[in-house]
């Protein structure tokens, strides 16, 4: 039988606020335990939460971001369990009515093997504000675990699909897609080390062609991509072998473990999962007014979709290229400040995309940590533009840029990389090579071509790479008719 | 002076015919000789007490007074007041120090008030007659062998035993208004929001209210004064202009200084369930009021006999989740020898809480429990509206309603401790005013005999309508101008 | 709804509140008569009542991110129980709250 996995993914994206979502502590990450721990995250007797202004922007601005309904009404409900890192046996999310409705975010999956790549829409059933948990720490005393409550009470806004992807790939590519637009839009730091972007993935599988959605096992957060595809494989796998072999599938919550890059079944939280929600009575229903909407709305940055259509009319960029370039709102950024600073479009997204995104990428360091600055780099694209230097000049003066060794016109007196381009100079290396090199020049008259790359290697050759090669192919080719 | 009001009292420390060391000492020495039977305190600490007194007796010889400097208050152990012992009357927190003050004990603080001590209750605010406090229960001053009511009624007998100038209590469902009832004073309810919860422990918390215990009308807006107004840590605190409670209060020559107030008379306040000398009491009170001008009208509360089935499924919803904190990790009773983290929970919360917590938290689980919520919970909220919109109703034809604040005098203590539902039926009067979140008061209107022949206070409720409490303090103030019923002091406490 | 000893063992769990057989059945008796109580709304008809949560329509108010609180971990650790099954030490080690060991 062919099977057909069913992947839905509720995203727990941590929110760049200074304070926590209900009191006014630090979410600083790694601070001593318990050091951000206030009476409100500790639940201490009479404390009681105020809702913290930037989490509500945040929220409307994800819900602008993604064209979805905000609720002008919504409501803060109690989800009651018991675990020692849920100081107040509850935890305070939105349950009937959350802050952001239905919306939509378009993923581009990307090739694999013989299946090109293709777009594909993925629809947001809802997002809601809630606040983080603390952390168990093991280890610390034999036998017995160690509370921090330094992320209690750390504002979340919990991002839910319909069961809308249909492979690993697709999970993966939304997972990507939305990391981009959190950080983008400026709610999310996006780093997944330290937890402030945890996928839990839920998976079943079916026949396919079926309409009915199987039973389904929610794999608890992924804090990587790569976790993920290997979770999502291996559970999708085992679910289909269980299933063949004749067993059922439970609902049940599982955990990815990397080492042996399986799943297992956790123990449950509360057996019954009967969370009790109900209304907090601390907390007043949050209205959202259109002049709240409309004050997130007027700092928004361009979203990426709106700067990918702009790249491609402004810049006349393929389309392949303004995607690429519209990946994060800092590389984003970096080519407009390289064009802006007097760089041509096309060669910037070359260099920007080719040059700085392998060096970015060999030495594991991002666009914003980058040596070479967009005003650097135009200055080197312009230099190449106006014959300067060559592109593999070009290239070296790049290296140097990037060890901080000088403005790009130092590095190139420094380096001696300004090419000759004195036309009666040329002619008289040019005729110094032919003089030198009868017999090539006999076997290019004779119809072999390939002497005649050989001459302008010469010729470059004893330019010392500083001849350019343009006006070298030039001279060579009417010296040659 | 163990009888003055507060405004004497403040005269009194201002023109230093006393300073609050002497007063503080005054009330500190009965503490000694009555609490040990009373036992209306839980925490005492002479030291912190007199420190303050000094404190205040230095800001009153420096012309910064306030109205209550130098006053020594009782503060009922819901509110989290720094260094002292704050139990909520339980096991659980019996260890308890608070590390930080409640928002009115900073701003009895910044009065330059007295905290006199911390008064016992009725276990988390759960119950109406002080026998749930861990501590033990608290003697009724009028007839020691009854209960002073409940939930405040540590302060409540403070009060009506003069053990302090004026005490502070939470009413989530009568606890302010039946036990100023039964030990015959003065006791506010305000509205929802008037007073910050933040650091009041909470009970149910959308029902959850702080006010003032106290001898007197003028006492109580005294009080008001301090304890009232908007705080940005309590999400439900009203923001509202800091008002004057004292404003309305008027020594009136007029032979009837309330003309024209319509005086609302719910009909379900006066059937079944009324003891009949209360009911005499209260008529009484009635025809005083008409004496004093006011105007007779009748009303209707149709759903006032729902207001106790709705207030026992969503004040022990709420409470099974705000006592969800109370688990031995953090603070509090952590059980003594368990096996690992289930079993550390379950023992810890079945040893820490009492019987009656533990009966709340059980039903509270249950409405919210899957498959009941809309039955109970969504169903009680639903009733909830329909309580509040009698009393819409009922404010267009009246400015207050009155009727009794208990249905009976103080009761024996162990009579009801068995029965539960005869005990939530001690709170049918007040219960509703908590659901629609209005201001509702107690105020001694007189004495009725009880079946073995003892004579025990009646209070009579004046209910109003949202941010009135001005003008209710200035209802109960006239009547206390022509009666002196909250004068009268328990005998033998001299 | 009837209630049953079930049913009760079941809300004592997730209420994490232990419960003996003895006190099980005393309960069920106090909470079947509480209930009862209850049951008298079920009479009402509340089609199409809106429910109510607050007694006022008002709604969130928000505060401004700004950090307000400071550390106060060691002064909040007094409070912390004792550890139990023997040792008199207070259930804290390293700043950390400790509690028997937390399986996932």
């Amino acid at each position: 039988m062919e099977w057909e996995v069913v992947i839905g993914l509720e995203t727990h994206t941590q929110l760049k606020t200074n304070t926590k979502i209900f009191s006014g502590a630090s979410i600083k990450y790694g601070a001593e335990p318990n050091t951000q721990a206030c009476e409100v995250s500790i639940a201490l007797p009479g404390v009681l939460p105020v809702l913290n202004k930037e989490a509500m922007q945040c929220a409307i601005k994800f819900g602008l971001a993604i064209n979805a309904h905000i609720a002008p009404r919504s409501v803060f409900a109690r989800k009651n369990y018991f675990y020692p890192d849920l100081p107040k046996g509850y935890q305070i999310s939105q349950f009937e009515l959350p802050v952001v409705g239905k919306g939509a975010v378009t993923i581009q999956v990307p090739a694999v093997g013989k299946n090109a790549a293709y777009e594909k829409v993925v629809n947001i059933t809802r997002a809601h504000l809630e606040e983080d948990a603390g952390k168990s720490v093991h280890g610390a005393v034999e036998g017995m675990s160690g509370i921090d409550l330094n992320r209690a009470g750390t504002p979340l806004l919990e991002i839910v699909t319909e069961p809308d992807m249909r492979s690993a790939a697709e999970a993966v590519a939304y997972a990507k897609k939305l990391h981009e637009l959190v950080q983008w839009i400026g709610i999310c730091d996006g780093n997944m080390q330290e937890g402030s972007f945890r996928c839990d993935v839920n998976v079943s599988v079916r026949p396919k062609g079926s309409e009915k959605l199987g039973t389904r096992r929610e794999i608890k957060n992924l804090n990587s991509f790569k976790f993920m595809t290997q979770a999502i494989e291996y559970e999708t796998r085992w679910q289909i072998e269980t299933l063949e072999d004749g067993g059922t599938i439970q609902q049940a919550t599982v955990l990815f473990n990397p080492d042996t890059g399986e799943t297992r079944a956790m123990r449950s939280k509360e057996e019954a999962n009967d969370y009790r929600y109900f209304p907090d009575p601390d907390l007043l229903p949050l209205v959202i007014s259109e002049a709240d909407k409309d004050a997130v709305r007027a700092q928004m940055p361009e979203l990426p979709e709106a700067m990918k259509a702009r790249f491609e009319a402004q810049y006349a960029l393929s389309s392949y290229d303004a995607n690429a370039l519209t990946t994060s709102r800092d590389l984003a950024n970096y080519f407009v400040a390289t064009v802006e600073a007097g760089a041509d479009a096309k060669q910037s997204a070359n260099w920007v995309m080719g040059t700085l995104a392998a060096k970015l990428n060999a030495e594991d360091t991002s666009i914003s940590d980058s040596p070479i600055n967009a005003q650097q780099l135009a200055q080197l694209l312009k230099r190449i533009s106006d014959n300067t230097i060559s592109n593999n000049a070009a290239k070296q003066v790049f290296e140097a840029l990037w060890n901080v060794e000088g403005s790009v016109d130092d590095i190139i007196a420094a380096k001696g990389l300004k090419q000759e381009s004195d036309s009666g100079a040329i002619e008289a290396i040019v005729d110094e090579v032919l003089a030198a090199n009868a017999a090539m020049v006999e076997e290019f008259k004779a119809g072999k071509e390939k002497a005649f790359n050989a001459l302008v290697g010469q010729a470059m050759k004893a330019s010392k790479g500083k001849a350019n090669p343009t006006q070298v192919n030039d001279i060579l080719k009417k010296k040659l008719s | 002076m163990i009888n003055s009001s507060l405004k004497q009292l403040g005269e009194m420390l201002q023109a230093k015919k006393i300073s609050s060391v002497e007063l503080t000492q005054t009330f500190l020495d009965r503490i000694q000789q009555y609490n040990p039977n009373i036992n209306a305190y839980i925490a005492l600490d002479e030291g912190k007490t007199l420190a303050q007194a000094k404190a205040a007796d230095a800001r009153i010889a420096a012309g910064n007074v306030a109205p209550l400097t130098g006053i020594p208050i009782a503060q009922k152990d819901i509110f989290c007041a720094k260094g002292w012992q704050t139990t909520c009357g339980s096991k659980m927190l019996a260890n308890f120090i608070a590390p930080y003050d409640a928002h009115i004990i900073t701003q009895f603080d910044a009065a330059g008030a007295v905290n006199l001590g911390k008064t016992n209750m009725d276990e988390f605010a759960m119950g109406s007659s002080n026998e749930t406090s861990y501590f033990g229960g608290v003697k009724n001053p009028w007839s020691f062998d009854r209960v002073p009511g409940g939930s405040s009624g540590g302060s409540a007998a403070a009060v009506a035993a003069r053990l302090c100038a004026a005490a502070t209590g939470t009413d989530t469902g009568g606890s302010i208004r039946q036990p100023a009832s039964l030990c015959g004073f003065t006791g506010l309810k305000p509205t929802y929001g008037a007073v910050s919860r933040f650091g009041m422990i909470a009970f149910a918390s959308s029902l959850d209210q702080a006010g003032p215990m106290a001898k007197s009308a003028e006492d109580c807006a005294l009080m008001m004064n301090v304890m009232a107004g908007f705080d940005e840590r309590d999400s439900t605190s009203l923001n509202r202009e800091k008002e004057d409670y004292t404003r309305d209060l008027y020594n009136s020559n007029q032979a009837k200084p309330l003309q024209g107030l319509k005086v609302g008379l719910p009909k379900e306040y006066f059937s079944e369930g009324l003891d009949a000398n209360v009911g005499n009491v209260i008529e009484a009170a009635i025809a005083e009021y008409k004496n004093l001008g006011a105007e007779i009208v009748d009303i209707s509360l149709p759903n006032t006999g729902l207001s106790i089935p709705v207030y026992y499924v969503l004040a022990p919803a709420e409470a099974s989740s705000n006592l969800s904190r109370y688990d031995g990790v953090r603070y509090g009773h952590r059980a003594a020898e368990y096996t690992d983290l289930m079993d550390m929970y379950n023992k810890s919360r079945a040893e820490g809480f009492g019987a009656e917590v533990k009966r709340r938290i059980l039903i509270g689980t249950y409405v919210l429990s899957a498959g009941y919520y809309d039955a109970y919970y969504l169903k009680a909220q639903q009733i909830r509206r329909l309580i509040a919109q009698d009393f819409v109703e009922a404010f267009k034809k009246c400015d207050v309603i009155m009727g009794p604040a208990a249905p009976s005098t103080a009761f024996k203590a162990g009579e009801k401790v068995d029965d539960p539902v005869a005990m939530y039926l001690q709170d049918i009067y007040t219960i509703s005013t908590n659901l629609a979140g209005l201001p509702g008061m107690s105020i001694p209107a007189g004495f009725a005999q009880s079946d073995d022949g003892v004579s025990l206070p009646v209070g009579l409720q004046i209910i109003g309508n949202y941010f009135d409490e001005a003008r209710m303090l200035n209802v109960a103030h006239q009547y206390q101008q022509v009666t002196d019923w909250h004068t009268r002091m328990p005998a033998g406490l001299e | 709804m009837a209630l049953s000893i079930e049913d009760i063992k079941k809300v004592a769990h997730l209420a994490r509140i232990e419960v003996s057989e003895s006190d099980a059945v005393a309960t069920l008796t106090k909470l079947t008569g509480i209930l009862s109580l209850i049951e008298q709304m079920q009479a009402v008809d509340t089609t199409g009542i809106e429910p109510m949560s607050h007694s006022q329509d008002l709604s969130q108010r928000l505060r401004d991110d700004i950090v307000t609180k400071t550390n106060l971990r060691d002064e909040f650790q007094k409070n912390a129980p004792l550890l139990g099954n023997g040792s008199t030490e207070q259930a804290v080690a390293g700043g950390l709250y400790l509690v028997p060991k937390v399986i996932e």
